[in-house]
């Protein structure tokens, strides 16, 4: 009895020092260039750009293995700072998927069984119901991040386009097609 | 006296010191002879609880109520909201979304009413006698009485009266100068209704607390100058007519302050600093009417007009009317009109569909022809200038325009964009037909698209931080639990080892049994 106490105790004594005395020696420095991107990034850790969690998408940009557009959810703003941040090609206005339109969950509420599995997986509580409830989702906070498409076992839950609204609606640029209805 | 001529003769000519505006064919004629006619009633009222700027009206009846005319059917939400009544009696017959007038034809949150056709007056605001209320009273009247800037900004009335709370008001000015062409029903509501004018000005002078009232209408308007002119003894402060050039865009509020005063509203700032308070006229007629009779802004009068419209009209309708139903009014169109436009020509909105409700700031329904409406094939700009000259705010439009085609609207704001007031006086002028007031409406859009979604990256962050903070919360007290649930197992089995082996001292097998 009294030995094993003592192995263990001298196992994990030595062990623990030699991690120690590791970590303390081999000890690698953040760049803080790193903290300083994650600051800008949701913190949402949703996962979209697919990277692990925005800690791993901030060393990605700050490696450049990954564009500075490369969070949906933060969209052009985010990817406009980053780009300050490590002085790469500040977006323009064309095509990269910064000007994308925006995504948002949906339930169909015909196949919602109230399981509250996403709603309990959304990073931003925007989905509300409870248990055999039906869920909704709150369209202003929902980040499209597909969190809760990938656990709902019934596959109620879409990505769409935000629906566009009088008060998020702006004229078109003029000379596009969207002008031209006009 | 040649003094006094020769001022008025500089006034004149440097409307807007020196700058801009612009003088396009202004076809008043079309309908400046009709007198205001009543419209009958309608067979439907889609009644929007969004015709203001600021917070959407909450809904107060329901779907089968019954509702008198001039009941409240929505409520203002927040300080910057207004009140919405019912235009007749009838019955609720839908509470949601249809079409609204706006280009995009996107939905917003209605009240359908099935008029009965009785008209019949529910309770009226409560009596108030102007002449013996406070400012505050009056203000809170007007706010009640769901009146809004009926120039077309639609901005809530009483707001603006509540000024006198921050800023020293010295002159109010009210704004009859109706620069945009074919528009009359001002003109007309000046001629016909100009004791009416003048006692809403009146109130809306006593309100503010102002020292002096100026009427300026622009000079193309003889007989409404005149009309109002012998009425202006009755506003009871020193108050005059101002003969204001015909200049578009003489009726932008801040370009009339600088034709009437001199005086030029630094930029993105309130006229308010200056000591001014601009009003429409049509929208003093609406505060007569709430204060005198009690009756909340259910109804205003506008002007029909353009080549395809069958017989061109000053009417006055109940909000929520179909603009399809005032046209067939009107005699209906004349052949497909090229456009069809809500407000004036310069700055109305294209709308698609004619099943679209008419609403407090709509001054007016335009068809216009494909003689009457410009669509030329945009040509190169050859940098002539135009534009600058005609700019009323003094920007460059040419160069704004250049900025937005490549995509840096950062700059262009540097260049004085949300100082542009979309008057469309440089597409007017442009002799490339250069879509620039087109191209500066998507830019601010645009902006203001991209501070909202600034805005959601912060709440998303914020969203985030608290769920991480509940759900830290959660473990937290889980294992807080857990660390109780155990303590007490211990002390259960300690108190359960002290009865079994009560008197006898613990003996050396327990210690090795435990370990």
């Amino acid at each position: 009895m009294i030995e094993a106490v003592a192995t263990m105790s001298a196992l994990g004594l030595g062990l623990g020092t030699i991690l120690g005395v590791a970590a303390r020696r081999f000890h690698v420095e953040t760049p803080p260039i790193v903290d300083e991107i994650e600051a800008q990034l949701p913190g949402t850790n949703c996962g979209q750009c697919g990277f692990p969690g925005c800690r791993g998408a901030a060393e990605a940009v700050a490696e450049g293995a990954a564009p500075v557009t490369l969070c949906p959810p933060g969209g052009r703003e985010v990817a406009v700072t980053l780009a300050e941040i490590t002085g790469a090609e500040p977006p323009g206005s064309g095509g990269t998927g910064q000007d994308a339109e925006p995504v948002v969950a949906f339930i169909f509420e015909d196949h919602c069984t109230g399981c509250t599995k996403c709603f309990k997986r959304c990073p931003t509580d925007a989905i509300i119901g409870a248990a055999k409830q039906i869920h909704t989702v709150v369209n202003d906070a929902c980040i499209g991040c597909d969190a809760c498409v990938a656990v709902c076992p019934t596959e109620a839950i879409i990505l769409r386009t935000k629906p566009r609204t009088l008060r998020n609606w702006h004229w078109p640029k003029p000379g596009t097609p969207a002008d031209a209805t006009l | 006296m040649s003094l006094i001529s020769l001022s008025a003769l500089r006034r004149t000519a440097g409307a807007f010191a020196g700058r801009g505006g612009i003088h396009p064919e202004t076809r008043k004629y079309l309908s400046a002879d009709s007198p205001i006619e009543a419209m009958p009633l309608p067979s439907i009222l889609r009644v929007p609880l969004q015709q203001h700027i600021g917070a959407e009206a909450v809904p107060v009846v329901a779907r089968g109520d019954q509702v008198l005319k001039g009941q409240l059917i929505g409520k203002a939400r927040g300080p910057v909201s207004a009140n919405v009544h019912a235009p007749t009696s009838g019955k609720v017959i839908a509470v949601g979304y249809f079409a609204a007038p706006h280009p995009s034809g996107l939905p917003v949150s209605t009240i359908t009413i099935r008029p009965d056709g009785a008209d019949r007056w529910g309770a009226r605001l409560p009596r108030l006698v102007p002449e013996q209320a406070t400012p505050d009273e009056i203000a809170d009247h007007v706010k009640q009485a769901g009146i809004v800037g009926m120039g077309g900004a639609t901005f809530p009335s009483a707001v603006k009266l509540d000024l006198r709370k921050r800023f020293a008001l010295k002159t109010l000015i009210i704004n009859g100068a109706e620069c945009e062409p074919y528009l009359t029903c001002d003109d007309r509501l000046m001629r016909e209704f100009s004791e009416e004018l003048a006692d809403g000005i009146a109130i809306m002078a006593r309100a503010l607390g102002v020292e002096q009232v100026i009427v300026a209408i622009e000079s193309n308007k003889p007989q409404a100058i005149e009309a109002m002119q012998r009425r202006m003894l009755a506003i009871g402060c020193p108050a005059r007519v101002t003969r204001v050039p015909t200049l578009y865009p003489m009726g932008s509020e801040k370009h009339l302050v600088q034709a009437v005063t001199g005086l030029e509203t630094p930029a993105r700032a309130l006229t308010a600093e200056l000591g001014v308070v601009v009003h429409n006229a049509a929208t003093a007629y609406a505060v007569h009417l709430a204060l005198r009779y009690g009756e909340p802004l259910i109804s205003r009068v506008l002007t029909v007009s353009g080549f395809g419209v069958t017989r061109p009209a000053n009417v006055k309708v109940l909000i929520g009317t179909l603009v399809a139903e005032i046209l067939d009014h009107c005699g209906g169109l004349d052949g497909t009109p090229d456009r069809l436009l809500l407000g004036g020509p310069m700055m109305g909105l294209p709308i698609r569909s004619q099943r679209v409700p008419v609403i407090k700031g709509t001054n007016g329904i335009l068809a216009l022809q494909k003689s009457e409406t410009r669509r030329h094939r945009e040509m190169p700009c050859i940098r002539c200038g135009g534009c600058i000259k005609v700019c009323p705010c003094g920007l460059m439009p040419m160069e704004m325009h250049g900025m937005i085609q490549a995509g840096d609207l950062d700059k262009a704001v540097d260049i004085g964009l949300l100082d542009c007031v979309a008057c469309g006086s440089c597409s007017f002028n442009c002799p490339s037909n250069i879509q620039l007031v087109q191209s500066f409406n998507y830019a601010k859009g645009r902006l203001a698209f991209q501070q909202s979604q600034k805005h959601q990256q912060e709440e998303t962050k914020r969203l985030a931080e608290t769920r991480k903070a509940r759900m830290d919360a959660i473990a937290e007290a889980k294992r807080q639990a857990m660390a109780r649930r155990k303590a007490e197992m211990a002390a259960r089995k300690k108190r359960e080892a002290e009865t079994e082996t009560p008197a006898v001292p613990a003996p050396a097998p327990t210690a090795e049994r435990t370990g």
